[in-house]
């Protein structure tokens, strides 16, 4: 097989449970996050994303030994976002075994953080992620702490700047197409990733294959993440963990 | 014991919980003093070139490594930038490498190549090998593993590569010559497929 993007479940956590929103409100919850990674392991996930969607908020640090239990279990590459605020936590993030960090508040409120980051763990450690909105006018405005604070960045220019300091990959999220199931805002993903020369990852909406390949195709994403699809089934959102076995990827990206 | 060398760069954590799974028992050091007494020895890595060989410099830990792995010939896996330092050079950097390869690590070059390739290359490719290798020992079919890297292997005799990859282009994915082994790859963070290279190191090497 050639080459193939990523397909990421990102998995949000609040406290010790593992939840999915709808633009970033609502927090269902839907169920304990060992059991969640033992699955997703055992279906070969090709990434997992776990953002902890109260850190920054309530400003509290990760959950360390959660993540230590979590990292014990993913035998595929793991990234971790929420409440990040110095090096020092990056450092103990990546040594229990998580090997991406997953930064967005502080990226705005502390450039630094991420140069510095870079500069210690590699570019390709540091995800920043931006989440992103329309205001009245219609022009899109970068949120910060899980979508509850407005920014003066606009999403492009804002990638730019982040893809200079030395992020390795950027995940762009549209607030308003969360949970939503209705498929990416793929004008934003192809206005910030046609922009930059470093990979990013697209969130946000996505219901399944078919936004996959065409965020890829037309947008130009070198990653999919998506939280729903992945959690939820059927019209009521019932809880059901699923991943597209390797060969419904294949066939739907090479046929 | 296995040994996985701590120089201050990389995924040791995953490294280490991937050696539990297998059953391996592994020790984190930075202690020349307890490397010199390693049966197999991981050199994990991620990060810079330079960073990495000044660490393992300042670190006091090129007199151990190369005594252990000239002289002695105890197996050695190199991950990621682990590889990558056994290269005589980069060009992400001015520092000789190790050397235990005659390769050197250049960075992807896709002048001629049709197609957007953003870097670093982050993402699972299949793996061909090129030579037969113990570390692919019953390896399951349609193996696949993780890639993160902006840099890649270019050795001066092809036939110290075992494996290569596609991305944009061929290129050599893993070397392997005697005790002496690396992969480009994470396969501590590729599922059954890494989890069995990691099982032929420990029951071949």
């Amino acid at each position: 097989m050639a080459f193939r993007p990523r397909i990421i479940p990102i998995l949000l956590l609040k406290n010790t449970g593992l939840y999915k929103t709808l633009k970033f409100k609502e927090p269902k919850y839907i169920g304990d996050p060992i059991n969640a990674i033992k699955i997703f392991n055992e279906k070969e996930v090709d990434e997992i994303a776990f953002l902890d969607i109260t850190a920054s908020k309530e400003n509290k640090a990760p959950n360390f030994s959660m993540l230590r239990d979590i990292a014990s279990e993913c035998f595929m590459p793991l990234g971790y976002g929420g409440g990040i605020q110095s090096i020092e936590m990056i450092r103990e993030i990546l040594n229990v075994g998580v090997e991406k960090v997953i930064i967005n508040t502080q990226a705005v409120k502390n450039p630094s953080l991420i140069s510095e980051a870079a500069r210690y763990f590699g570019s390709s450690t540091i995800v920043v992620s931006i989440d992103v909105k329309k205001n009245i006018f219609g022009k899109y405005q970068v949120y910060i702490n899980g979508g509850s604070e407005k920014t003066n960045l606009e999403p492009i220019s804002w990638a730019k700047e982040v893809e200079k300091l030395g992020a390795g990959e950027i995940m762009i999220n549209s607030i308003e197409h969360d949970g939503t199931l209705k498929g990416y805002n793929f004008d934003l993903i192809r206005s910030v990733s046609t922009v930059v020369n470093i990979p990013v990852i697209a969130a946000g909406g996505a219901s399944g294959m078919s936004d996959f390949v065409k965020a890829v195709r037309e947008c130009e994403a070198s990653a999919v993440a998506a939280g729903a699809y992945f959690v939820f089934q059927g019209k009521h959102r019932a809880v059901l963990i699923t991943y597209p076995t390797q060969t419904d990827i294949t066939s739907a990206f090479f046929s | 014991m296995i040994t996985i060398v701590n120089y201050g760069m990389g995924n040791l954590g995953s490294i280490k919980n991937m050696l539990r799974k297998v059953g391996a028992d592994s020790v984190i050091t930075s202690d020349p003093d307890v490397i010199i007494k390693a049966s197999k020895i991981i050199l994990p890595g991620v990060g810079a070139f330079d960073t990495g060989m000044s660490c393992l410099q300042e670190m006091n830990l090129l007199d151990v490594l190369n005594h252990k792995v000239l002289v002695e010939k105890v197996p050695i896996l190199g991950v990621c930038l682990g590889v990558q330092l056994m290269t005589k050079g980069s060009e992400e950097g001015v520092l000789p490498g190790l050397g235990w390869f005659d390769a050197q690590t250049k960075k992807f070059n896709f002048v001629d190549i049709k197609g957007r390739y953003p870097l670093p290359n982050m993402g699972w490719l299949d793996v061909k090998l090129v030579k037969s290798s113990k570390l692919f020992d019953n390896m399951y079919d349609n193996s696949r593993f993780y890639f993160v890297h902006t840099y890649h292997l270019v050795p001066t005799n092809s036939t110290d590569a075992s494996m290569t990859a596609c991305y944009g282009y061929d290129y050599v994915a893993a070397l392997e010559c005697d005790n002496i082994i690396g992969v480009q790859f994470h396969p501590e963070k590729s599922h059954k497929f890494g989890i069995r290279l990691y099982e032929n190191f420990i029951k071949y090497f």
